[in-house]
């Protein structure tokens, strides 16, 4: 259900290693492979999800493509200009293209500035308007996000945690935006809220034309904000498929595994849980060849020496992707378990 | 725009904000209140601060005015704390020594802070090779023991009370270096200075409007206690005849004129040692106590 088909943001391979210092002199002695090798494709207006267990790479990919990290190789192709070759000053006047909404709202906002002041320096820094005109779209933004325009000069201790969020919310549309990364957005917050932030989100998005890379680890919040899915593990992307065609024919062991963790309230089917051994390998020195090989049920030696690519087969959707060897044998049953 | 703004206004004047600074502030004084050693150390230097100010009127003799035939006179009712050996009115010297040693302990701490504060936020904001080259810098001058450093520096310059207060800045300047790293390192981990960056922020508004605020309660402390050092150290200089020249009724050099006359008129020496260690205690428990009500983790 894709509304258009515009490409708005293009990442291709997509690196980004951290240095390890040590040693006498702070020399870099390893790399955390935090990120390696990944390329997709946002289109205009849509949600494109990224899950993951802590540690897959998926808000170190957001932050890579709002360049709040440098990445360390590969294109980030905004609206077809490519980012990384913006100097720094080309790069803070478009950043009001592409903004963030951060995970813990008691840390993303300044606790000494008033909501008001927050939101016109937001403006302040990308020259939007007069001082008036200002004013006056700070008390729009406040009633479009569901706050009062009277809470205006209140500080941010006297906000409760959803209400932060709202404010990020709108610190984020203050700049007129057509991307925003959602990190994490509504994890910290409880789950009546949760639903009332992903609700606003979702109108925002049809009254404001946004874009949203949303990254998460809720898989129930994922099925019910996104368009598309990208399912990461360890730096890679595993999968990528439309939301419907992800949660009902998933490919990717790795992600039955994850849908598997969903809690149902379904009594009478009772699904298979897939419990996985082990834990995620270090991304310092990640696993040759396929990289879940190390937790994998259906591992065989050919995964431990081949690095398999995304592909799509044809009795999957279209662009439905996964990066396994063995999609077609484990859905025939052909190749069962190993261990 | 005429109507929703006027609206604002009296809504914002009817239930007046929480400023949180003024609440922090209050709370900050309801806890130094309770830490009694802390209002004691405070009461005092607004006592000296007072006497520093109002000196010249408070006595009826020059401080660099003696009347020879009453040298090295014991304590009297004309002369409060004796005369020294050229008969003049030490209590005078010495309130009006009180300038001079909060002058020069204000001033050295204002511009090594304003210094050490500077380089301490640029090395932990911009981190690699920035940071380690003025930390490794810093760590020099903490190499030296302060009080040679200052003997070095201001052998160079010449001795002269300015040059005391820059010898003193000088050595306060890693100290305020390293604090003020540290603290910068954490609050430019917090999502809200990302999120400023996110917005296209420049460094410079990033560090002076959005970390700087974040960092003062550390530099607060370390400036008060820093004071007592300050005061220490240049009466050191002065005793050692490198810091302010006689005739200044500066305590240092009258403790060590003091010193030649131990046996038979322990007085003039006395009272400016008294002097030195009542302003360096006294803003020393200030220091403590201020650390103690601004440390976040200890709740009332």
């Amino acid at each position: 259900m894709q509304k258009t088909q515009k490409e708005l943001l293009k990442v291709d391979n997509l690196k980004q290693y951290f240095p390890i210092k040590g040693g006498f002199f702070g020399r870099t002695v390893n790399h955390v492979k935090a990120v390696d090798d990944v390329s997709f494709t946002v289109h205009e207006g849509e949600t494109l999800s990224i899950v993951g267990e802590s540690g897959c790479g998926k808000s170190t990919t957001g932050r890579a493509i709002l360049r709040l990290d440098e990445p360390t190789s590969g294109e980030i192709e905004f609206d077809g200009k490519n980012l990384l070759e913006f100097s720094k000053k080309e790069m803070r006047q478009n950043r009001k293209n592409m903004q963030v909404i951060f995970q813990d709202p008691y840390a993303s906002i300044n606790p000494r500035q008033t909501v008001r002041q927050i939101l016109n320096e937001a403006m302040e820094i990308q020259n939007i308007g007069t001082k008036e005109e200002r004013n006056d779209r700070i008390i729009e933004l406040m009633e479009t996000v569901g706050l009062g325009a009277h809470q205006a000069d209140r500080f941010p201790h006297e906000f409760s945690g959803g209400q932060r969020q709202r404010i990020g919310i709108a610190r984020a549309l203050s700049v007129n935006p057509q991307l925003i990364v959602c990190d994490e957005a509504v994890s910290a917050l409880d789950v009546s809220i949760q639903a009332q932030v992903i609700n606003l989100l979702k109108k925002l998005q049809r009254d404001f034309d946004l874009t949203y890379l949303f990254i998460s680890h809720d898989l129930g919040v994922v099925r019910h904000i996104s368009d598309r899915v990208i399912v990461m593990y360890l730096g890679k992307i595993v999968e990528i498929a439309d939301k419907k065609s992800l949660f009902t024919n998933a490919q990717h062991p790795y992600t039955k595994s994850l849908l598997s963790a969903i809690p149902s309230t379904n009594t009478e089917g009772k699904k298979e849980r897939i419990i996985l051994k082990g834990d995620v390998p270090s991304p310092i020195d990640p696993p040759t060849g396929c990289r879940f090989h190390t937790r994998c049920p259906f591992a065989t030696e050919k995964c431990a020496k081949e690095v398999p690519t995304l592909r799509s087969e044809d009795y999957m959707e279209e662009g439905h992707m996964a990066a396994c060897h063995y999609i077609e044998e484990i859905k025939s049953g052909e190749h069962q378990p190993t261990r | 725009m005429g109507e929703p703004n006027v609206d604002n206004n009296t809504v914002t004047q009817e239930q007046k904000p929480l400023n949180p600074r003024v609440e922090s502030w209050k709370n900050f004084f309801k806890k130094l209140r309770k830490n009694k050693a802390a209002m004691v150390g405070g009461i005092f230097i607004l006592f000296f601060i007072v006497v520093a100010i109002a000196g010249p009127f408070l006595t009826t003799y020059e401080p660099d005015k003696g009347e020879i035939v009453n040298k090295l006179a014991p304590p009297s009712a004309d002369h409060w704390f004796g005369t020294d050996h050229h008969g003049r009115d030490i209590f005078t010297r010495i309130i009006h020594g009180m300038h001079l040693t909060l002058y020069i302990g204000f001033f050295s701490v204002i511009l090594g802070a304003t210094v050490g504060v500077l380089l301490g936020i640029i090395a932990g904001y911009y981190g690699g090779r920035t940071d380690t080259i003025i930390m490794r810098l810093m760590d020099v001058l903490l190499a030296f023991p302060g009080i040679l450093l200052a003997l070095a520096i201001v052998s160079v310059l010449g001795a002269s009370l300015n040059n005391v207060i820059i010898a003193v800045a000088i050595f306060s300047v890693p100290v305020f270096a390293r604090i003020v790293r540290g603290s910068t390192l954490s609050v430019k981990k917090l999502e809200y200075v990302d999120a400023i960056r996110a917005l296209g922020a420049s460094d410079t508004r990033i560090i002076f409007k959005h970390i700087l605020p974040n960092v003062t309660s550390p530099i607060i402390v370390q400036a008060t206690l820093n004071i007592a050092t300050a005061v220490l150290s240049a009466s050191g200089l002065s005793f050692l005849g490198l810091g302010a020249q006689p005739p200044m009724p500066e305590w240092g050099a009258m403790l060590s004129d003091g010193r030649n006359y131990l046996y038979n008129a322990p007085h003039v020496a006395f009272f400016p040692g008294i002097a030195i260690v009542a302003v360096v205690l006294a803003f020393n428990i200030l220091g403590d106590g201020l650390r103690d009500a601004l440390d976040p983790k200890m709740k009332n």
